[in-house]
Formats: structure tokens, C-alpha cells, sequence
């Protein structure tokens, strides 16, 4: 044991390094959050993070629950895949509470003319008019129902059909 | 019952790892949403899309996106002629309120809603520094905001331009493809305003998602395929001259 009696130093030196090591992984377990490397290099609480954030469009199906008699409407039409949502806007606070919030009608004038604005840069098979000079300045649910909008259908059938709620 | 010290040895790792996990807890919320039985990715239906700005306006209310800025956005296309490599590209706030209305006939037009792509290896998530950037076991390119630090290199790696860095939070921000939503089986805001149908969510996973008979029967293309990328958002009818 003579040999180890003046390597006293080094012991000592890698008594410091193991506390050393021993400092860096408390501190480390400290710092990097629980769920870092459950699924990879980042934190797997954020996913539910994330995913707990609030919705605001209600999506068609929750709008259909009640709104049965329009949706009928819509399914003849040629709007029956457009969506409650894309004209009426984000409407999650009205459906989850009715009462709360009464969506505002939209204004058909800007409302339609946002898609059916005629323009050479839209698909040709898509139907598009000049607004003023199709309907001379006319609200277009004087003719057309927004929820099933075939001019055949005529102003009487619009109304009928729910195109005034 | 007799537990010998060999049992032990056994046992006490299994016990460490299973303390790990029942101290992580569970990181989803949605009760009935299983990670693992999803893949996400959509569909762009060039042929389809009107340049409405539906789900610009959309995706700004769904998200809280601060003007200015855009986690999707539409651009408009006009190819004269024979000039492939030179497309005339606009995109006024994103298209978030339409486009002006194009006279010129001559030309090819088009419009192309752009989002992230969701990369399967996607470049922004390898740049992260500190991890805060992350592709979620369903395949959605994820910010962990209470991570980031803003450093933007992630904004610089994505070649789609799809990430900016939020004004007043000082850190990255981009789509999630709505993951607030989908994890509650809804589709994202973008596709429920879309009045067409150009944009939809699919979940290449799902066996009876319509986007496998939708990819067998069309010619979809995904941008900038030489990057390798892994991009997730397919596109029918992309013109040669799409950038």
C-alpha cells in the first residue's frame, strides 16, 4: 500500500469531480422540466398545452344540432357544403351558450360579393357576376336565398326556406 | 412473499421507470384522443380555391394571429404564356380580404393557399437550440411557447416561410394545424371556413380518410419536393411554375 500513500492528492481530486457530478445532476433534475424526453427532444406537457386551448369555431355539426331546419335547406342547395361558419363567422361563445351572443345577420352585399365577385383570376367553372351590374345595387337575398341560392328556387321559396332568419 | 435480493435487483429499475412516467402524467387532455392512431396532413385543392380569404380571416380569429403576420395565407398567380420560371406572385395582407379583381384574360391564373407543411424531418424543428420546437407523435409541427427563446433560427430554416416570430411575445409562432381542434375531432379553422372545399384535413392513419383514394386517383405534388422535407400539405393541380 506504500504506493498509494502519496496519491492521497488525487483521491481528494476525484472526490471532487464525483461531487461535482453529483451537484450537476441535481441541478439538472431541478431545470429540465418532468416530461422533457418522453416522446423526444422537447417537453411532452406541451402537447396537452396546446391542445387544451379554447375553440372558436363551433364547427357545423355542433350549429346543426339546433339549427336543423336550416341545415335541411342548405342540402338541396348549391351552398350544402359551405359551412354555417364561413359566412356567420366564428360563432363557439353561441353555441355554448345561446343566449349570450346573437350572431349578427351578415350583410349579403359584402358577404357574397367576397366569392362571387366576377374575376378573371377564379376558376371559370365557378359562378361569378359584376354586383353592380347584376343586381343594380340589390341586396342579393332580394332574390337569391344565401341557404339554397338557385334563382329558380324564387324569393318566395327563399323565404320559406329560412333565407330571412 | 419472498422477494430474494436477484427479485429485487429486477424489480427496482422497473419501478424507477414506472415512477418516471406516473410523475410526467399524462400530456393529453382529450380523453378519447389517442396520439398514436393519427398521422396529420392536408389536402389543397388548387382547381378549387376562389381566393375568398376565408381562411386567412379564419385562422386570425381561431388563433389570436396578430396583423401583419399569418400562420396561412393565399397567394395569387398569373403565368403569362410560356414564362414558367417568372410567375407574377401577389398576396395583399396575406389575401386576407380578397384580391383585386383581375381584367387581363390572357395569362394563367391561379390561387395558392400556403400553410405550414407539417414536415415529416422537418429543417425548423433541427435548428431548435433548447428543444422548444417539436414533431408531435400525430405528425403536427408544434412551438413550446413557454420554452422558446426567440432565437429565429427556426424562422430562417423552414423554406416555406411558414414561422414568424410573435411581435409581443418574442417567440416563434406558426400553424399547429389547428391541434386545439382536431384533438377534439373537429377539422381546423381554415377548412371550416373554406367555402369550396379547396383546403381538408386528413389523417393519413385513418384507413377511411377519402385522401387514399384521393392521392391514388390524382397527380399531387407536395412544395419544393427536393428539400426532402417530409411535407405533410398535398397539392392538387400544382402548376410547374408554384414556388
Amino acid at each position: 500500500m506504500s504506493g498509494l500513500k502519496d496519491a492521497g492528492h488525487l483521491f481528494r481530486f476525484a472526490g471532487l469531480f464525483v461531487i461535482a457530478f453529483l451537484i450537476f445532476l441535481l441541478v439538472r433534475g431541478y431545470i429540465v422540466p418532468k416530461t422533457f424526453g418522453q416522446y423526444g427532444h422537447y417537453r411532452a406537457a406541451a402537447i396537452g398545452e396546446i391542445a387544451a386551448r379554447p375553440v372558436k369555431f363551433a364547427g357545423h355539426e355542433t350549429c346543426e344540432t339546433c339549427h336543423s331546419d336550416i341545415a335541411g335547406a342548405k342540402t338541396k342547395g348549391k351552398h350544402a357544403q359551405v359551412n354555417c361558419e364561413a359566412c356567420h363567422g366564428a360563432l363557439a361563445v353561441h353555441a355554448a351558450d345561446p343566449t349570450s351572443l346573437t350572431p349578427v345577420k351578415p350583410d349579403t352585399a359584402i358577404l357574397c360579393a367576397r366569392c362571387h365577385t366576377a374575376s378573371a383570376a377564379k376558376p371559370k367553372t365557378f359562378p361569378q357576376v359584376d354586383p353592380a351590374d347584376h343586381s343594380g345595387g340589390a341586396p342579393c337575398q332580394t332574390c337569391h336565398n344565401p341557404h339554397n341560392p338557385a334563382f329558380e328556387a324564387g324569393p318566395a321559396a327563399a323565404a320559406a326556406a329560412g333565407g330571412g332568419k | 412473499m419472498n422477494i430474494t435480493r436477484r427479485h429485487l435487483l429486477i424489480l427496482l429499475p422497473a419501478a424507477a421507470v414506472a415512477w418516471k412516467y406516473v410523475e410526467a402524467g399524462t400530456p393529453e387532455d382529450a380523453p378519447n384522443y389517442r396520439m398514436s392512431e393519427h398521422w396529420w396532413s392536408m389536402l389543397i385543392d388548387i382547381p378549387k380555391c376562389i381566393g375568398c380569404g376565408n381562411c386567412v380571416r379564419a385562422c386570425q380569429t381561431e388563433n389570436d394571429v396578430p396583423d401583419g403576420f399569418f400562420r396561412t395565407w393565399v397567394e395569387r398567380y398569373r403565368v403569362s404564356d410560356w414564362h414558367m420560371t417568372t410567375p407574377e406572385v401577389i398576396s395583399p395582407d396575406g389575401g386576407k380580404e380578397g384580391f383585386p379583381v383581375a381584367k387581363e384574360e390572357a395569362g394563367k391564373y391561379f390561387f395558392v393557399p400556403k400553410l405550414c407543411n407539417h414536415c415529416a424531418d422537418s429543417p425548423c424543428t433541427q435548428v431548435c437550440p433548447v428543444g422548444a420546437t417539436f414533431i408531435s407523435p400525430d405528425g403536427v409541427v408544434l412551438v413550446d411557447q413557454t420554452y422558446c427563446l426567440g432565437c429565429a433560427y427556426c424562422v430562417q430554416a423552414c423554406p416555406y416561410g411558414c414561422r414568424y416570430l410573435h411581435p409581443t411575445k418574442r417567440v416563434a409562432d406558426k400553424c399547429t394545424l389547428c391541434y386545439h381542434r382536431i384533438t377534439k375531432g373537429l377539422t381546423t379553422a381554415c377548412c371550416e371556413a373554406c367555402p369550396t372545399g379547396a383546403r381538408k384535413l386528413a389523417d393519413l392513419k385513418n384507413p377511411n380518410d377519402p385522401i387514399h383514394e384521393f392521392l391514388k386517383t390524382h397527380a399531387v405534388q407536395v412544395l419544393k419536393p427536393q428539400m426532402a422535407t417530409g411535407a405533410k400539405v398535398f397539392y392538387n393541380g400544382l402548376d410547374g411554375s408554384m414556388r
